[in-house]
């Protein structure tokens, strides 16, 4: 087996053989990490005693001829903005240097419970803050397929490690499509589950009515793997729901003949790159001849997502980023001598620029005057959005659209002008803006062999059709 | 709307951040920029259209059991002090420590 290009089901079988054990493919999987990590700077910190402990734990179930758990000795690296006991959590922020928090993530415990073996804190935006991994406190990731270039972000180290076989999966966090565009930009598949659908606690927060977990993988039957895993009701998040979690590797099974496959032609305009336009055409084209049937449809206030998304997420981030204040984790200015001194210049020193613009433009957006023409109108204007979704799905069973307007541009191409980068989220903010869910799938790649992915959207908690439908996308590329 | 280099001031001390005079110039210009692409929000009739206040409504409409559910109000374990204190910047072992309050 050559793990580093290896699906779950293959590391499983070989774990189980020990041909790699679970403590051998560790081994492996760290040797990699310290040959390849210092020139892709995905991984912030290893977890090995951990890793080791539950490799052990899988290895002695293997000898005895036990059942073994779904994720028996898969290598799993995390994001750095959910919490593990034991390894330091950052979320990309100076901020949070030197904590180690005291507990796990909900999603971290589900992931261990089914065996798979946690090596470490994967790179990404500071406080998840970003689209192309640039605004890391730590130094930017570098996307393995071609290292001049951003691997997306915010959950840039994730998709990282996954591409360059430093990790056989990763858990992200997407925010206004932090789990997508990476995937895309990197050659992986990438999940954003339904609002609700995976428990947040535990996930340091960005932007609370928007933040999503989900995997990334090699395959789209991985991201079923591990979503069944992840999701479910948890007491530890009032938002999470309690309806049932189907088996999704179960409804791969289910062919998609006859799914109805709409294509929002506010997509598909200006600014998309004619390679990637292509890439998704001939991704729709498969899903037509395996016997969809694809229509066009409107989702009319698509022009005004990006504005809406920038108010609603920089409001609930100046407020949530309101807790670093020095006292209870994390870093502390040494030379305050009253207390307000200390959070404002523990704050200034520690937080990068874009985290400020964003606290500022967030503050902004809710302050005395100006909270009606900003805050109430975008989340006036996220209803309108939200229709548009519910309306599309009346007529059809998904979405394809491309995931990003570009492949993955070059380290410091937009990092002069926030603007331009906020527009690199131009198609995937949508979907966290409505609740609903979607994958980000390979399906092409540019002249320039980068690699190019189509987002498929579906319906509040329809993530089995949205799988069906990359797996008919991942079997025809 | 713009926004000016007082705005950002007064900004800035509602966020409880500190920013150098260079920031704040940076910042005046990314607003301006940011918030003057937003204004095209302003071309929608938004005067009959309720604010979303809630996703989990939107998202789980009409789904028997998706209701986000309270909990019953029972006392349950939550991390130890101890724990909780190891993390801090500075305390006496009882409590969280801060420079004074209280300013003149």
């Amino acid at each position: 087996m050559n793990w580093k290009q290896a699906g779950i089901t293959e590391v499983q079988s070989a774990v189980r053989n020990a041909q790699p054990s679970a403590t051998q493919l560790a081994e492996l999987c760290f040797q990699e990490i310290e040959a390849r990590n210092p020139a892709i700077n995905a991984y912030l910190a290893v977890s090995p005693e951990r890793a080791f402990r539950a490799a052990a734990a899988i290895d002695r179930l293997a000898a005895q001829g036990s059942p073994l758990p779904p994720l028996a000795g898969v290598p799993i690296g995390i994001k750095d903005v959910l919490v593990m006991e034991g390894s330091p959590a950052t979320a990309g922020s100076r901020i949070l240097e030197g904590y180690r928090p005291p507990y796990d993530a909900t999603v971290v415990k589900r992931l261990e419970g089914a065996g798979a073996v946690l090596v470490g804190k994967l790179n990404c935006d500071e406080f998840a803050m970003g689209s192309s991994n640039e605004n890391s406190g730590y130094g930017p990731v570098h996307n393995p397929v071609a290292l001049d270039r951003v691997p997306g972000g915010s959950s840039g180290g994730s998709a990282a490690a996954v591409a360059a076989g430093m990790a056989v999966a990763a858990l992200g966090s997407d925010t206004g499509g932090s789990i997508r565009q990476p995937a895309s930009f990197c050659g992986v598949v990438g999940l954003l589950p339904t609002y609700g659908r995976v428990s947040r606690y535990g996930l340091i927060a960005f932007a609370s009515s928007l933040d999503r977990v989900g995997p990334l993988t090699r395959t789209v039957r991985d991201a079923a793997t591990l979503l069944g895993v992840i999701a479910g009701h948890d007491p530890l998040d009032a938002t999470s729901s309690t309806l049932p979690v189907p088996d999704y590797v179960q409804a791969l099974e289910q062919p998609v003949k006859g799914l109805r496959v709409g294509v929002p032609s506010e997509y598909f305009g200006e600014g998309l790159d004619p390679e990637v336009r292509g890439a998704v055409e001939s991704a729709i084209e498969h899903l037509r001849q395996a016997g969809c049937t694809v229509q066009p449809v409107s989702l009319p206030h698509t022009r005004y997502a990006i504005p809406t998304y920038y108010l609603v997420a920089t409001a609930e981030a100046s407020s949530n980023l309101a807790r670093f204040d020095g006292v209870r984790y994390g870093f502390r200015a040494k030379d305050a001598n009253t207390l307000s001194a200390m959070y404002r210049r523990s704050r200034d020193i520690a937080f990068g620029a874009e985290v400020k613009r964003r606290i500022l433009l967030g503050t902004y957006a809710l302050s005395a005057g100006y909270y009606d023409a900003y805050y109430k109108k975008a989340q006036q204007v996220r209803t309108l959005l939200t229709r548009d979704f519910l309306a599309a799905f009346e007529q059809v069973d998904v979405l394809v659209t491309p995931t990003a307007p570009t492949p993955a541009f070059k380290l410091g191409e937009k990092t002069d002008d926030p603007l331009s980068m906020y527009l690199a989220d131009i198609y995937t903010v949508t979907a966290n803006l409505a609740g609903i869910c979607g994958i980000s799938v390979p399906c092409g790649k540019s002249s320039q062999g980068l690699p190019i992915g189509a987002q498929i959207l579906g319906k509040h908690f329809d993530e089995a059709t949205v799988l069906r439908a990359a797996l008919a996308v991942e079997a025809a590329v | 709307m713009s926004v000016s280099e007082q705005d950002v001031e007064r900004v800035a001390e509602l966020a409880n951040l500190e920013l150098t005079s260079d920031e704040k110039a940076g910042m005046v210009r990314d607003l301006n920029s940011v918030l003057g692409y937003f204004s095209q929000l302003n071309e929608l009739d938004t005067s009959s259209v309720p604010p979303m206040l809630q996703v989990v409504e939107a998202s789980q409409a009409g789904q028997p059991g998706a209701a986000a559910s309270l909990r019953p109000d029972e006392v349950t374990p939550s991390l130890s002090r101890e724990k909780v204190l190891a993390c801090a910047p500075d305390t006496d072992s009882f409590f969280f420590k801060v420079p004074k309050v209280i300013e003149r």
